[in-house]
């Protein structure tokens, strides 16, 4: 048992560099996908309106799965658009994710009394000057719980790259399963190494929204 | 100073103004008094666009609000409002309230701005309240930096939305000192209210709106003590 879970750990230790790097890249991206996107389902303007509501559902409509085959094998087979694994697995969590914190942001942009804007407004300042120095500070505070949500679940999305090849910390621990024929121990560390990121990510998370008293 | 001419205004299919016109000279101050839901805070929040004008004109210090070529950016720094909820800004300081328009509207250095918003803090009493953040302070110190925040941009004309409205009866005296300082200076104000005390020793005149209509304006003293108007008389025997 012991000498298998040694033996497992140095894949697995690769495996997760990759899912940090995949999430926090992704997320991050993600981001700003989700920024514009999130205003843009509140623009008055009919055609940003429409073009960032049918990105928020489509996405949201479908299994991230099914996204990361799009984008690697889909677009590869029309379009001869060859992305690497690594770069279709970010590509999927950017898009994945922007589309949830799209509504994160939409959310918290609302959320704020609408004196607010007619404060900025009265006071001269443009609407764009209004959302980034009123709006947006007051909002993005309101967004970091949901956002540290969204890290970890899009942390955990992670895994499904497995399904495309992609050395992340669930194929890592597959890999050694079926070479060795061990089954319990990769799958049980597997778990123990996602929980080894996300406990200490939500606890640093409730630190944060103490801190901001949100 | 304002010219009203026919002004309109309608949410959906309701109708709240019915037709205003009216003129507001430089350095008058006006009182607009009436029941609730007569349209006598969207009057005032036509008078910088806050609300589109659905139809008619208002013509704010020479520049028609209606024109679509008219910059309103440009027109609101020239016209201050005092809302009656405040609306500071939670996230900063006191004097970062003040300065934020100075700084990004009119593009004056921090240094400056400062410059323009300690004074305002000392006219309203505030200037040891600088460095702290509006979450501290009470109603009456908080729309007093609103009014200074108003202040910082110079403007020409000044708009209040029931200024003391939300405030606790005993903190309403230094707001309104305040704004009675404001107009012994000269400062053009259309003033929102249910201090008909106010209105009466400050106003220069007193419209009363109802039905989303003007029904009569005149001189305090006329207003309260020989109203014309059946509903002038119905609405003031209710409140004094």
């Amino acid at each position: 048992m012991i000498e298998n879970i040694k033996g497992v750990s140095p894949y697995l230790i690769e495996g997760i560099q990759l899912t940090l790097l995949i999430t926090i890249v992704g997320v991050l991206i993600g981001f700003v996908i989700g920024a514009f996107i999130g205003i843009g389902r509140l623009s008055k303007n009919k055609l940003i309106y429409s073009f960032s509501s049918i990105y928020v559902e489509t996405i949201r409509g479908t299994p991230i799965l099914v996204q990361i085959f799009f984008i690697y094998f889909g677009l590869s087979d029309l379009f001869g658009i060859n992305f690497d694994k690594i770069t279709a697995s970010i590509i999927a969590i950017a898009i994945n994710a922007g589309a949830y914190i799209a509504e994160i942001v939409r959310g918290g942009v609302q959320s704020i009394d609408k004196g607010q804007w007619e404060a900025g407004r009265s006071l001269g300042l443009t609407s764009s000057q209004t959302m980034r120095y009123i709006i947006w500070p007051q909002a993005f505070k309101r967004m970091i719980p949901p956002l540290g949500n969204q890290f970890i679940i899009s942390l955990k999305d992670t895994s499904l790259f497995s399904a495309i090849a992609v050395n992340e910390l669930l194929y890592q621990g597959k890999q050694f399963a079926t070479t060795t024929f061990v089954y319990f121990e990769p799958y049980f560390m597997v778990g123990v190494f996602y929980l080894i990121i996300t406990i200490p990510s939500m606890i640093v998370l409730r630190m944060v929204e103490r801190r901001l008293d949100v | 100073m304002i010219h009203v001419k026919d002004l309109h205004k309608s949410f959906g299919t309701t109708e709240v103004l019915k037709g205003l016109t009216t003129e507001i000279k430089e350095k008058e101050v006006v009182c607009v008094i009436g029941p609730s839901g007569s349209g006598k805070s969207t009057f005032l929040r036509c008078l910088n666009l806050l609300e589109d004008i659905t139809s008619g004109q208002v013509i704010m210090d020479g520049r028609d609000l209606t024109d679509p070529k008219t910059n309103i950016n440009d027109v609101r720094t020239d016209v201050g409002m005092v809302f009656q909820h405040f609306n500071l800004f939670p996230h900063k300081t006191v004097l970062e309230n003040i300065t934020l328009a100075p700084i990004k509207v009119k593009g004056l250095s921090n240094q400056e701005a400062k410059d323009v918003a300690i004074p305002l803090l000392d006219k309203v009493g505030l200037s040891d309240k600088a460095d702290v953040y509006p979450s501290s302070l009470s109603g009456g110190q908080k729309q007093r930096v609103a009014i200074a925040r108003a202040l910082a941009m110079n403007p020409k004309v000044m708009l209040f939305d029931e200024p003391t409205s939300a405030l606790d009866p005993e903190l309403v005296g230094e707001v309104l000192e305040v704004m009675k300082d404001l107009a012994k200076e000269g400062m053009t104000m259309v003033v929102v209210t249910h201090e008909m005390g106010f209105a009466r020793e400050v106003g220069d005149r007193v419209f009363f709106i109802d039905e989303g209509i003007f029904m009569e304006e005149d001189t305090p003293e006329n207003i309260f003590h020989n109203p014309q108007n059946p509903r002038t008389q119905e609405f003031l025997s209710k409140i004094l």
